[in-house]
């Protein structure tokens, strides 16, 4: 087989017709609008795709209601993240030839849904921790990053925190799509209320309802489509434990390995890097992140942070929507990643637009820090 | 107080039936690979360091320290909500394994709490079922 780096492109990308808080529209409805209209913004119809991603809902439930009946199916559920990994499983089909035209559906009613999802009661998880109380990202996060606090020092993590809370922020009153478009200061954040010490309410992603859904063909498909390609140069997946308590290091997430993987697969170095795309469920899963991707070194990230580096203009350009802190967070956020990636690349980012975005890196968390997957995107 | 007892309860599995009936008897037990050596939590009847079958119980000794914790002032659900703020911990047991639980016996307070203080376990009786095993500073 041909190698799979720059094999498939990205030739389509778009969130529901509405973001944010739309009670009006069921999990599937949004699921449906972003198939509509990534498949719109590619070039291609209904009729085109032949092979199926989603997670969350399995494919034969999306397939039904989108009436799609694919030949190719990957229902990867690994958390947020997972909408990552689905971009590097749908090259690797595509190149193995089991479709041509993948799309990736996401839909979530994270704010509205009129029923909640419970989760299997049989799993360690549920066992284990939610009879302590131990129930929900916030919480499985906030003691990972006491411990990155104990190991590297709690006053420079806290301002780490800030940091990314406020540059974030800056990023979201740029995009009309934001939740939160109100300029945040310091102070704002350290006054916000306790959610699981050591996170205050802005450290925490918001919750929202949204859909978004992606398009990737073959590399020959891609260059007859009227958008220019958006090249998957790198793509790599771990995971390494499901429950909080059994996270083998608090401070190192499976992007110590996909990182790496993905860079190397797509050969370059994170110097290259022109964007770069973080989930960012809360202000520490893009600390932990940026070291654990290679960035920087252990501890180092919030110096790397530092003096609002990360915010327009600064000179790291990092989760340029807004983020899930700020633009939107359904409850798997990592496909908007990808959506926010291909509009930097094509130059589509209006007003917070980053010149001259070749490469960018996208990278997706799942769980409790639990689940990576990472992309190298690029154009040219 | 076991029939007002309003939080989720842990729904046994066959393999952990004996450390839920030990800790109604106020013992911690954990399992023991005798291929490799290593104690490990959650209870499984196959090693998950080496795949041995070869393992055993063994009591533990109820000692550890605090590896990290969240101090949880927005209970995650309704029944949570009126007994915030409370303590969620991770403890390293002194015969290697890392367990989830609450930090009681402290006041829920970044002052009083710090990763890598010494903790001992202690048994809450939550209902005449469940007894759930909770770490306090050790005495
Ligand atoms: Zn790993
Ligand atoms: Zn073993």
């Amino acid at each position: 087989m041909a190698p799979l780096s720059k094999s498939a492109a990205i030739v389509g990308v778009a969130e529901s017709d509405e973001i944010g808080n739309v009670p009006g529209k069921s999990a599937l409805q949004l699921h449906a609008e972003a198939a509509y209209n990534a498949l719109e913004d590619a070039g291609l119809s209904k009729a085109d795709v032949d092979g199926l991603f989603t997670a969350g809902y399995s494919t034969y439930d999306t397939g039904e209601y989108l009436g799609i009946t694919p030949r190719y199916t990957d229902s990867t559920t690994v958390g947020g993240s997972s909408f990552v990994i689905h971009v590097g499983h749908a090259v690797a089909a595509i190149a193995a030839g089991m479709c041509e035209v993948a799309l990736i559906t996401h839909g979530q009613a994270g704010r509205s849904a009129r029923a909640r999802v419970e989760r299997d009661p049989n799993l360690p998880t549920l066992q284990y921790e939610s009879p302590y109380g131990i129930i929900g990202p916030p919480i499985a996060y906030s003691m990972a990053a006491s411990r990155y606090m104990h190991r590297y020092g709690e006053d420079r993590t806290r301002q780490a925190f800030a940091e990314i809370a406020v540059a974030t922020r800056k990023w979201a009153t740029l995009n009309p799509k934001a939740m939160m478009r109100e300029p945040l200061s310091f102070d704002d954040y350290h006054d916000s209320r306790w959610i699981s010490y050591p996170f205050h309410l802005l450290d925490c992603c918001l919750v929202t309802d949204a859909g978004a859904a992606v398009v990737v063909t073959s590399a020959e498909r891609a260059r007859s489509l009227p958008k220019e390609p958006v090249w998957v140069l790198g793509a790599a997946e771990h995971h390494d434990h499901a429950s909080i308590s059994q996270m083998p290091d608090l401070t190192l997430t499976p992007a110590h390995v996909t990182g790496p993987a993905a860079l190397a697969m797509a050969g370059v170095t994170h110097g290259d890097i022109d964007l770069t795309m973080i989930y960012d469920s809360f202000t520490y899963t893009v600390l932990v992140t940026l070291e654990s991707l290679g960035y920087c070194g252990p501890g180092e990230g919030p110096d790397f942070v530092a003096d609002q580096r990360t915010a327009p203009g600064g000179g790291f350009p990092l989760n340029t929507s807004g983020g899930g802190l700020s633009y939107t967070h359904p409850g798997m956020y990592g496909i908007f990643l990808v959506v926010e990636a291909v509009r930097q690349l094509r130059g589509e980012a209006g007003d917070r637009q980053v010149q001259n975005v070749g490469l960018s890196l996208v990278n997706g968390t799942g769980g409790a820090l639990s689940s990576t997957g990472t992309v190298v995107l690029g154009v040219g | 107080m076991a029939d007002s007892y309003d939080r989720p309860l842990p729904v046994r599995q066959p393999e952990s039936d004996f450390y839920w009936e030990r800790a109604k008897a106020h013992e911690l037990w954990l399992r023991h690979c005798n291929a490799c050596g290593q104690t490990y939590f959650y209870p499984r009847d196959i090693c998950p360091h080496c795949f041995s079958r070869d393992v055993e119980w063994r009591q533990a000794s109820g000692r550890g320290t605090l590896h990290a914790f969240g101090i949880v002032h927005r209970g995650p659900t309704p029944a949570f909500r009126e007994h915030v703020p409370y303590v969620v911990a991770l403890v390293d047991l002194e015969e290697g394994p890392r367990m989830p639980t609450n930090l009681v016996g402290v006041e829920p307070d970044a002052e009083h709490v710090h990763v890598g203080m010494a903790l001992e376990v202690t048994f809450d009786d939550v209902t005449d079922e469940i007894t759930l095993p909770k770490f306090r500073p050790a005495g």
